[in-house]
């Protein structure tokens, strides 16, 4: 076995390590310092493995933890698209925690500053061990650790609204761990097995023959209800734009940005390593996301349209976005995941972005965040109104940028699918008209100039250095997805082949 | 003003307010004079009246639903205990049989937890560390949630909890109090070898201190017990724990030996790293019994 296959485990054990020295650590600088080498060091290797898997023209291994195989021990595996998630996450991880730097130490007290940085640690490498995971018991473990650490990051900030926004996230995530607790052991009662490949087998026999036909229904009923509820589809978004909405920049960056996404990534793992498409399609699971993708991506922006605060309006535009990648999903075709695959890293590259320079505008106008106190906020931190601009027109869908690409993917792959096709395009435009009619009034907003000596306090605001890096590299990122996304469509592609 | 009012009132006067993100609501209500507000003032109490009435049915109706699929299900999984289910298969039947010879210890359940599938019991540890720490974001004192009056009901509590010495608890306590931690140090120990380990021995052991906290109060156990102990504690666990197990599976996985001895099964000493795996645990489980209790009643360690 090649060194570098080692690399998922060292990646996961990494980020554990790191969470659990840094009680150590003597305050939250210190903390950050190690968070920040430990999610560059993933972040390379991952980058690394990646490289060599596809030198190896795409290949895909299982790791074992520890002495024994498979069915009896634990298993790691990894392929392209896991190596790829592995990377993009780390990238975004490091970017999101750089953009909102200077608000984590504004908004946390010092005492409590050690503690956000454990939940950023455990956060990430339950993030990591999701996508690398081939368990479905060590998935919902990791699943535990990703819902506890993600509220307790919404509720760092320690002010009245945060706290009520995360017993709502926490009610709503711990139902969605509870249904997906019961979905996998039904699962494990008509299989016998944890290990995806075996449930796979397993799976395939009880379809042929009709036994144990409407436990296997209610287990994938189960599981994807619960991981649609974890991640804010379209009827169970209520929880999300108070958490994304109130939570420090930083926080409200990953959860948009990696949080919702692990759970996708697992889903879709789930249905194609553990369920297969076949299965789905026959239980139709897949258009019942489909519906409820669709539904999303309009409700979410009709929301979206309503809202004045800039925070909460990013945030429900991530519930219409969601909506497009379970749209992706529910197409049940390899170009359809293609696409929601792809939109996972555009929406991971530009909602962040989003967050931190919606954070850096209203750091001008005092932490005011209506949009009528954040008229001509632009020029006074222009980096952020170019970060913001950019990655609202990505999102509406220009061309160059990643949000284009991932709509075009998506329009193209409804095309396969006579039945589909209509309503697909139909919402994609209808979506794209609703994004424009929220995203550019915000714009014009920020970039309309208003007279000094308003009432409102004006404080120019000299960007940070860890500011200015996050967000030239997001922009960076936007258009190389948006350009050179042949060679990352590749990888997705050869990724999903071998799932 | 005139003319401002009478352009928000159109189409494009709405829009560009709404452009340059002005609050529409607010404008609504100024053009709307007085007459309405009497009128607007019952609506919203009946309406959300029926709304809660609306939502009360719905969450019964789910729930019956959920449960009615749930039972449903159940009557159709594989009866518990038979033969042929498709639960037992080769998977456990290897850890029936040969869990004590790979494994070393007599307890099959330790061996599963702490051998076969270590790296999810890690996961578990990681929980309660995680659990602790998120309640001590919240709860530990701090400018934020904590006011003058709240410091002067503590140092309230604290002359009462000095002075007046509840002797029935007190005695009791002292009887019980070594007995449960020894039991719990006991069924730590003997994890690999009979019913029990660090997740049911921790939880005894944290009992016990949570005893001594509440007849002596925190004062008392702070000399031997403080937050200092406390994070040292868990995370040189977990520390531990992450070493020893990061070794095993990188072995593991490359196919080396690992050079640690199973010793005979049955004796204290044997079953290679699961006793102090154990001890971690047990260690992690006691100071989280503990933790959540101290945090909960005082916001401090």
């Amino acid at each position: 076995m090649p060194f570098v296959y080692n690399f998922p485990f060292f990646s996961i054990f990494l980020a554990m390590l790191a969470g659990i020295i840094t009680p150590f650590l003597k305050n939250g600088k210190m903390a950050q310092r190690v968070s920040f080498v430990m999610i560059a060091l993933v972040g390379a290797m991952s980058g690394i493995l990646l490289f060599s898997l596809m030198q190896d023209g795409g290949a895909s291994y299982t790791y074992m933890m520890g002495h024994f195989p498979a069915p009896w021990g634990n298993e790691l595996r990894a392929g392209p698209l896991e190596a790829l998630m592995a990377l993009a996450f780390s990238l975004v991880m490091l970017l999101c925690l750089c953009g909102g730097l200077k608000d984590i130490f504004e908004d946390i007290l010092p005492e409590k500053q050690k503690f956000y940085f454990i939940m950023i640690n455990l956060l990430f490498s339950s993030l990591l061990a999701l996508v690398y995971t081939n368990d479905v018991f060590t998935a919902y473990v990791f699943i535990e650790i990703n819902t506890i650490a993600a509220c307790a990051i919404v509720m760092a900030k320690d002010s009245g609204e945060t706290i009520v926004a995360t017993l709502r996230y926490l009610i709503m995530s711990l139902l969605g761990s509870g249904l997906f607790l019961i979905g996998i052991i039904l699962l494990y009662g008509i299989t016998g097995h944890l290990l995806m490949s075996d449930i796979q087998n397993q799976v395939v026999q009880l379809a042929s023959t009709g036994r144990y036909a409407m436990p296997l229904t209610v287990v994938v009923g189960l599981i994807a209800l619960g991981l649609s509820i974890k991640s804010a589809l379209f009827p169970f978004h209520s929880w999300l734009p108070g958490a994304h909405g109130s939570a420090t920049t930083a926080s409200s960056s990953i959860l948009s940005g990696l949080v919702l996404k692990g759970y996708i990534i697992l889903l879709i793992k789930l249905f194609y390593r553990v369920f297969t498409i076949e299965v789905i399609r026959e239980l139709h699971v897949n258009n019942i996301l489909f519906f409820f993708g669709l539904a999303g991506m309009i409700a979410g922006s009709l929301r979206a349209m309503k809202e004045t605060h800039i925070k909460r309006m990013v945030a429900y535009s991530s519930v219409a976005q969601i909506g497009y990648i379970y749209m992706g999903i529910g197409m049940g075709t390899g170009l359809g995941v293609v696409a929601a695959c792809f939109h996972i890293l555009a929406h991971a590259f530009t909602k962040p972005m989003l967050f931190a320079t919606a954070g850096a505008l209203s750091a001008t106008r005092g932490h005011k965040k209506e949009f009528h106190d954040l008229k001509g906020s632009a020029y006074d931190n222009k980096l952020a109104g170019v970060g913001f601009t950019v990655g609202a027109l990505s999102m509406v869908g220009m061309p160059l940028l990643a949000g284009f690409v991932s709509k075009l993917y998506f329009a193209m792959g409804s095309l396969d699918e006579p039945g589909r096709m209509w309503w697909t395009l139909l919402v994609l435009a209808a979506s794209s008209v609703l994004n424009a009619l929220y995203y550019i009034p915000a714009v014009i907003a920020i970039w309309t100039p208003v007279k000094k000596g308003a009432d409102a306090p004006v404080q120019k605001v000299r960007p940070g250095l860890a500011f200015v890096f996050s967000v030239v590299l997001f922009l960076i990122a936007n258009f190389a997805l948006g350009v050179g996304f042949a060679p990352v469509i590749r990888v997705i592609e050869s990724g999903l082949s071998l799932l | 003003m005139n003319k401002i009012n009478s352009a928000s009132h159109t189409l494009w006067g709405r829009l560009s307010a709404w452009v340059e993100g002005d609050p529409l609501p607010r404008e609504k209500k100024a053009a709307a004079p007085a007459p309405s507000a009497p009128r607007e003032k019952k609506p919203p109490v009946k309406k959300m009246r029926r709304f809660i009435a609306f939502y009360r049915v719905m969450a019964v109706v789910f729930c019956v639903v959920i449960i009615g699929v749930l039972m449903a299900t159940v009557n159709a999984l594989p009866l518990f205990g038979r033969a042929d289910n498709p639960a037992s298969n080769e998977v456990v039947q290897r850890y029936v049989e040969s869990g004590l010879e790979e494994t070393g210890a007599v307890n099959i359940v330790a061996g599963m937890i702490l051998d076969y599938r270590a790296f999810d019991t890690f996961g578990e540890s990681s929980v309660l560390f995680l659990a602790v720490t998120s309640v001590m974001i919240l709860l530990l004192r701090d400018k934020n949630n904590t006011d003058r009056e709240e410091d002067l009901r503590t140092a309230r509590e604290l002359i009462v909890e000095n002075k007046s010495e509840d002797v029935i608890l007190q005695r009791i306590a002292v009887i019980l109090v070594p007995c449960i931690l020894l039991y719990g140090i006991y069924v730590i120990l003997n994890g690999h070898l009979s019913p029990g380990g660090g997740f049911s021995g921790g939880a005894i052991a944290g009992a016990g201190l949570i005893l001594y906290a509440s007849s002596f109060g925190m004062i008392r156990l702070h000399r031997f017990f403080s937050q200092k102990t406390f994070t040292a504690v868990t995370t040189s666990c977990l520390l531990v724990y992450a070493c020893s197990k990061g070794y095993s599976f990188f072995t593991g996985a490359n196919h080396l030996p690992t050079g640690i001895p199973l010793g005979t099964p049955g004796a204290i000493l044997s079953s290679g790293l699961i006793l102090p795996l154990d001890i971690c645990v047990g260690l992690i489980v006691t100071c989280t019994m503990y933790g959540f209790y101290a945090m909960f009643t005082k916001g401090e360690i």
